[in-house]
């Protein structure tokens, strides 16, 4: 019973909220993965396009709320979400005509193009700011959990309780959509080979009568359809605070780069890795090895490794130990 | 090259006109709002031209993209702490050596872990070996370190609570801040210089975050967020100038007299600063050593034909740089007389760096310093300009509406989208910057 027990802390502790997490990155970081595959450079204002997308998803959802529209059990911003996505996909594809366009037609080199992001970064920061504050929104409504702690606990009969949100249930499904979509795009329509064999060789493309223009405009379309999701389900699962969402950027870059950059497979392994490496680094174990030795004992410490203000420097820690054994990341990624 | 060097003369006049706009933008708000603004901002505006040439050193010399910068000001910031406020002997006593075996333990425990990854050879058995010297390191860091933390914490939270530093004058800790971040920028070159450029960028990030984590958390070190207060000046105290007769007599405000007297020996002091570093890197910039950075960065691949150390050359770029980063930052704590690493942000400290020296003219030490001084005033005056545009829509509102309000509230956030529109226009239409690299 005791190992159960445990097995339901952790489970309540680490495994569920760290897939959520997980979920959320992997879908942020696939968007930087798809523009670095493509577009080939880093783009510094992808957690701010995050923000963006969600501001306008909530915006969304606050119009619905005022006319009475409601989804049931589930968040209303989910039928807003549609809206945030073509929003976003506007503003992203406004930002390569007005700046990034330029500089692929010099043929800059890489660097200039996240220069370029770093100011795209800074007014979207400034538009998002500008338009909601810079206060926490929380815009969750709808059923709040999909099991109660108590009700899991009455049902089992164990002394822990295992409490499933509604956000992190629709997190993880929608994450899951979401990939299936994507990858189902990218390996059977003639857009999304088009747009792979631009990725893998772009002259060769280009020889073969492929529009780069039209690959372009996909992949800001699929970038800003990623980048929304993944703000509005993080924005649903915690809150929406615009300089958290732009403080997501490292944890993201690092999923990316630790799958191999370029490489979307590489952007989902690396994003669970990095979820269940924060979580499960600054989680306290007390609790879990609590129930794993004899009765009523409990250790001295908490048994967590580290703080949870540390969570920025795991992420940092895994992306560089796993650079310096394998520079192109776990996934073999590109480089430019 | 060619063009600039056929019309020297230009250049430099331009050089002068654009320095001598950014003069009349400080002395104009001397007149318009008040001196001790004026010279509030320019003091930052100095240490921001001293940030700008740093990074300036690192990319407009090497190439190298560091998006670090604020982890670097924040170590500068931690060595004004640790060199100049007193030690706290009871804290000593309760912990401090301690602490130090704890640290040293986990130095060694590293050390062994690569020891045993460079002798061993590859194979399973080695990554078992590597990982069980590092979680048993670990774990005997940990029993070693956090009782020892704890008792430093515990002595008197309220107003210590950290080991407290040497008590020495603070300006030895300028140059302190320069060699903790160069140790700093060792570490993570001798790990980072070998990536891509990208690479490089988010490793940099990333180690700036993790450096305010430490900041912010090691209560022992400088009190984390409860902030270290009172770091002692190089220059007199403003109640001292009060208290003095002949300055009484000498002022018909004394009030407002001593505190632009303070601001002004401050001034006094960052100018020197600037100006020998401004020297050193321009003579840096034109000797054999500066035309081997451009070398590289312009062609890594034939400048390391021509036998040229590639890796090794921007390792000592990166810590040069990245030490007049350190440099700036304990200025800026000092300037302060407070440590507060909550304000330590990227935006700030890092990204605005950039759009100094991105607009200022990278590969031009004159150029970064022009960028500091006019993005910095840029950065201080667009909000009460903002506001004052706000209150220009507003005019046409009804008074006391929600969309009035949200206007004039919002205002303050027109300085980002301001910077980020400058730097894009700048990088589209003069990418070169203001003054350009000649």
């Amino acid at each position: 019973m005791d190992f159960l027990n445990a097995l339901v802390a952790l489970a309540n502790f680490v495994i569920i909220p760290a897939t959520a997490y997980g979920a959320q990155l992997a879908l942020g970081a696939l968007g930087v993965t798809l523009i670095y595959g493509i577009l080939r450079f880093s783009n510094f204002a992808h957690g701010d396009t995050m923000a963006f997308g969600t501001m306008i998803t909530i915006f969304g959802t606050w119009g619905l709320q005022a006319a009475g529209v409601s989804f049931g059990p589930l968040p209303t911003a989910l039928l807003a979400l549609p809206l945030g996505i073509a929003v976003t996909a506007l503003l992203v594809i406004g930002t390569d005509r007005t700046v990034y366009r330029f500089y692929r037609e010099n043929k800059a080199k890489p660097v200039i193009f996240v220069i370029a992001s770093l100011g795209v970064m800074f007014i979207m920061n400034g538009i998002v700011r500008f338009l909601i504050g810079v206060d926490d929104q929380r815009f969750a409504d709808g059923e709040r959990f999909i099991i109660r702690a108590r009700d899991f606990r009455e049902m089992t009969g164990l002394d822990e309780g295992l409490a499933f949100r509604t956000t992190q249930g629709i997190t993880i499904v929608v994450a899951l959509i979401a990939v299936i979509a994507l990858f189902w795009f990218l390996n059977r329509t003639r857009t999304g080979k088009s747009m792979r064999a631009f990725s893998d060789n772009e002259d060769l493309a280009l020889l073969s009568g492929i529009n780069p223009d039209r690959v372009v405009l996909v992949t800001w379309i699929i970038v800003a359809a990623l980048a929304t999701t993944a703000g509005v389900l993080y924005g649903l699962d915690k809150s929406f605070k615009p300089f958290t969402y732009f403080q997501l950027l490292l944890p993201i870059f690092a999923s990316a780069i630790v799958g191999g950059l370029g490489n979307p497979l590489g952007a989902i392994l690396g994003g669970f890795l990095i979820a269940f490496s924060e979580v499960g680094v600054t989680y306290a174990f007390r609790k879990v090895v609590g129930y794993l030795g004899p009765e009523d004992w409990q250790p001295e410490g908490l048994l967590q490794l580290l703080s949870t203000d540390y969570k920025f420097a795991v992420s940092f820690g895994i992306l560089l130990i796993v650079l310096l054994f394998k520079p192109t990341g776990i996934m073999k990624g590109k480089s430019v | 090259m060619s063009d600039a060097a056929t019309t020297p003369q230009s250049g430099n006049s331009k050089t002068i006109l654009l320095f001598a706009l950014v003069a009349v933008l400080f002395i104009g708000t001397g007149f318009v709002q008040s001196w001790n603004t004026a010279l509030t901002i320019f003091n930052m505006g100095l240490i921001s031209a001293i940030m700008a040439l740093g990074v300036n050193m690192q990319w407009g010399y090497a190439g190298l993209f560091n998006v670090g910068v604020m982890g670097f000001v924040a170590l500068g910031g931690l060595a004004a702490v640790l060199v100049s406020s007193d030690p706290v002997p009871e804290a000593w006593a309760a912990g401090g050596p301690q602490v130090l075996l704890g640290l040293v333990l986990g130095a060694m425990t590293i050390v062994a872990a690569i020891l045993t990854y460079t002798k061993l050879p590859a194979g399973r058995l080695r990554a078992l070996a590597v990982v069980v010297v590092l979680i048993g390191g670990f774990a005997i860091f940990r029993t070693v370190f956090d009782p020892a933390v704890e008792a430093v914490e515990a002595v008197d939270p309220a107003s210590t609570g950290f080991l407290g530093g040497l008590g020495l004058p603070v300006i030895l800790a300028w140059p302190m801040g320069g060699v903790l971040a160069a140790g700093a920028a060792w570490i993570i070159g001798k790990t980072a210089l070998g990536l891509r450029s990208d690479y490089l960028a988010i490793a940099t990030l990333g180690i700036a975050e993790i450096i305010i984590a430490v900041l912010k958390n090691e209560d022992w070190l400088a009190r984390g967020v409860k902030n270290v207060t009172g770091i002692p000046r190089p220059v007199p105290y403003e109640v001292d100038l009060q208290a003095n007769e002949a300055f009484l007599n000498a002022f018909a405000d004394p009030v407002t007299a001593s505190t632009i007297t303070v601001k002004l020996a401050y001034a006094g002091l960052f100018i020197l600063f600037l100006i020998a570093l401004i020297w050193l890197s321009e003579k840096a910039w034109n000797s054999p050593w500066g035309r081997m950075m451009r070398a590289i960065r312009d062609n890594e691949v034939s400048a390391s034909a021509m036998g040229k150390d590639v890796k090794a050359r921007h390792l000592q770029i990166f810590i040069l740089g990245s030490a007049v980063c350190g440099l700036a930052g304990a200025m800026m704590t000092t300037l302060d007389s407070q440590l507060v690493p909550g304000t330590y942000q990227p935006l700030r400290f890092t990204f605005l760096i950039w759009v100094m020296v991105i607009v200022g003219g990278s590969g031009n030490n004159w150029g970064a310093v022009l960028g500091g001084f006019l993005i910095w005033w840029l950065w201080v005056q667009v909000e009460p300009m903002g506001l004052m545009l706000m209150q220009g829509l507003t005019y046409f509102l009804e008074p006391g509406s929600a969309l009035s309000e949200h206007l004039l509230d919002s205002a303050a956030h027109m300085r980002l989208l301001t910077m980020g529109l400058i730097l894009l226009l700048v990088l589209r239409f003069s990418p070169r910057g203001l003054i350009p690299e000649r």
